[in-house]
């Protein structure tokens, strides 16, 4: 099985969140980024299928702030290849990105494609499905389990209330991860850095990413906080005898 | 240029889901603020009778086809594609639900339109978005056509109940033969060893716990309150709680009198499982977590700190 994850970078959610000049954008002057963290359960379950069946790991993402560093953790965590998109301008629409991607991965020859199920930040639509209509490809998105035999996938894809649907799907085929079958591997710093040295980046350009046109942000604002919650403070005593008393009714 | 509002309805088990109702009441409002109609499109197998229950539909166009019997994102997405194209949308709606998600960005692109996702208000030429773990709203121009993938529970399902009479009009399935995805089955949850949709006081959990060895502190909490312990989705996906004990969108959808949240941000996915709880007091040391909004009382109190002082008082 050859399998492709494109991973992204996301801003970190325990920073604050700041919005710039424009008012329709985040300041990305203090953001710090990680992996989207479905990501990173897209390539474990992608390591995984690789060490049962053989096969390949590619990652690939879109040219950004501290993408090569995520692109080399990938590789130290067993991808075989790391690829770099490059010559989009800052924050492509997911439109754009999907179809750079499409564009970037003619060449390779992949049985999958394992994104993240979504990202927090994308205002356009989930990429998994975006690229599988773009290739013309099945997909299915919220997967939790994926089990290989043949030119098939059993695939299980997650409704509410903990039910579960399964599906066979003809590969290839494009699927949005929501939870990898293991917890996602840890790979410490100094792993990276020795990745860093005898990893060979690959670049290649994002070609025509010309799509139907995106909607126009008109601005971006803070939800209205404090509005619901009525905040308790004091000492840890205090609070701890508000709260049981709340409780109690 | 179309004027319609579509709405592309949701069932499951032979009943429509609260989201469709909560869009339709969204597009009856807009359809007639723009001259247009609200139209549901619904697509499955002997799902006729439902139509009749979309009274706030002007219009319900229904696909019957052995190969929608069940859910399946290739036969939906093109069935669905079709469908649209035919009528002609100004705004197409889809849930952000699990379904959904397999539909809505496939729209999209073929009908070659913009989208916007994770919409919690919808008004005039405007789509406000809910991003960044509900961090942050972003509000987008919605131009002559464009998708909308709607957050559960962000409309009141009320207004798309209201009765009516819609017209009822079949359109014909397109090719659907040689599916490269076949529906095999439906897995139920195994009973856990509670049930924790029954339970009046919850003292739920989140990543702000860190690690499993903490947990026995939060079940000693939840023990003499007489409640149980839920958790967010990480825990479980960390294997430290199992599935049952979920609380959101892919868990369960709970309603205690009392809900403690320790160390959970407030993602939109975990808010439409327990946003409707009596008394919601949350714990987390970032004062701009979303949770705050929806919960009655909070604190910025480290949950360490606080949740021993809590249980000494018990
Ligand atoms: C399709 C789909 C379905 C999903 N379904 C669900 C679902 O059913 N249920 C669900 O919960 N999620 C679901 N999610 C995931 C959801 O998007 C969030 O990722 C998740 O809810 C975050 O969990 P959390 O709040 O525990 O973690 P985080 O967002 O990481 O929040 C941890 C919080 O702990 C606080 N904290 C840290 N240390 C302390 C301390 N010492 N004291 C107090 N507070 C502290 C932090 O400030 C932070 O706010 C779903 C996602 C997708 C894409
Ligand atoms: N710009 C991008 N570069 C690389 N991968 C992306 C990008 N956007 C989305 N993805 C992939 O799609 C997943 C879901 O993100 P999104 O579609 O933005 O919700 C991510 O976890 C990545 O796997």
């Amino acid at each position: 099985m050859n399998i492709i994850v494109p991973i992204k970078q996301v801003p970190d959610l325990v920073e604050e969140l700041e919005i710039d000049s424009s008012g329709k954008a985040l300041d990305t002057e203090w953001l710090k980024y990680k992996v989207n963290e479905f990501d990173d359960h897209a390539l474990e379950e992608a390591l995984l299928q690789k060490e049962e069946n053989g096969g390949t790991v590619t990652a690939i993402a879109i040219d950004g702030d501290d993408i090569d560093k995520a692109l080399y953790a990938a590789a130290a965590k067993g991808a075989d290849r790391v690829i770099k998109i490059t010559g989009l301008g800052d924050n492509p629409s997911n439109h754009e990105a999907a179809r750079a991607m499409a564009n970037a991965i003619q060449g390779i020859d992949y049985d999958m494609i394992f994104t993240g199920v979504q990202a927090v930040d994308d205002r356009d639509g989930q990429m998994a499905i975006l690229m599988a209509h773009y290739l013309s490809l099945p997909h299915v998105s919220v997967v939790t389990s994926v089990e290989v035999s043949g030119g098939t996938a059993t695939v299980q894809k997650e409704y509410s209330g903990g039910v579960i649907a399964e599906f066979e799907v003809q590969l290839p085929a494009v699927m949005g991860i929501q939870a990898a079958s293991e917890t996602p591997r840890y790979v410490p710093v100094a792993r990276v850095r020795r990745a860093m040295r005898g990893t060979d980046l690959e670049e290649v350009s994002a070609g025509d990413v010309s799509v139907g046109g995106s909607t126009e942000v008109n601005r971006m604002f803070k939800p209205e906080s404090g509005q619901g919650a009525e905040m308790i403070s004091g000492s840890t005593e205090d609070i701890a005898s508000k709260i049981v008393s709340l409780i109690k009714g | 240029m179309s004027n319609n509002v579509i709405v592309i309805a949701e069932h499951f088990k032979g009943q429509l889901d609260d989201i469709t109702f909560e869009m339709l009441g969204k597009a009856k409002e807009l359809a007639s603020a723009l001259g247009g109609q609200a139209i549901a499109v619904l697509m499955g197998h002997g799902i006729k009778d439902l139509a009749g229950q979309m009274g706030a539909a002007d219009k319900v166009v229904y696909v019957d086809d052995a190969a929608l019997a069940d859910f399946n994102p290739e036969a939906y997405s093109k069935t669905a594609a079709e469908v649209v194209k035919a009528q002609g949308a100004k705004v197409v709606m889809t849930g952000y639900t699990s379904m959904g998600l397999d539909v809505g960005p496939g729209l999209s692109v073929d009908l070659d339109i913009p989208m916007v996702a994770y919409v919690s208000e919808i008004s005039g030429d405007a789509a406000t978005s809910s991003l960044y773990g509900g961090k942050m709203n972003v509000e987008s121009a919605v131009g002559d056509s464009c998708v909308i993938s709607v957050l559960a529970g962000a409309f009141p399902a009320e207004a798309g109940k209201e009765g009516g009479a819609p017209d009822v009009e079949e359109a014909s399935a397109p090719d659907l033969s040689g599916l490269k995805i076949k529906f095999t089955k439906l897995i139920e949850p195994e009973g856990g060893d509670v049930d924790i949709t029954a339970q009046d006081i919850l003292v739920s959990v989140g990543r702000g716990i860190q690690n499993e060895d903490n947990l026995p502190m939060m079940e000693e909490l939840a023990g003499k309150l007489g409640g149980e312990v839920s958790c967010s989705r990480p825990i479980v996906d960390n294997k430290w709680l199992g599935k049952t004990r979920q609380v959101g969108k892919s868990g369960l959808k709970v309603k205690p009198k009392i809900y403690l949240a320790f160390g959970i941000s407030g993602a939109p996915e975990h808010i439409e499982g327990m946003k409707d709880a009596e008394l919601i007091i949350a714990v987390n040391t970032d004062e701009n977590a979303p949770i705050f909004d929806y919960a009655h009382y909070g604190t910025t109190e480290d949950l360490f700190d606080l949740v021993p002082a809590i249980t000494g008082k018990l």
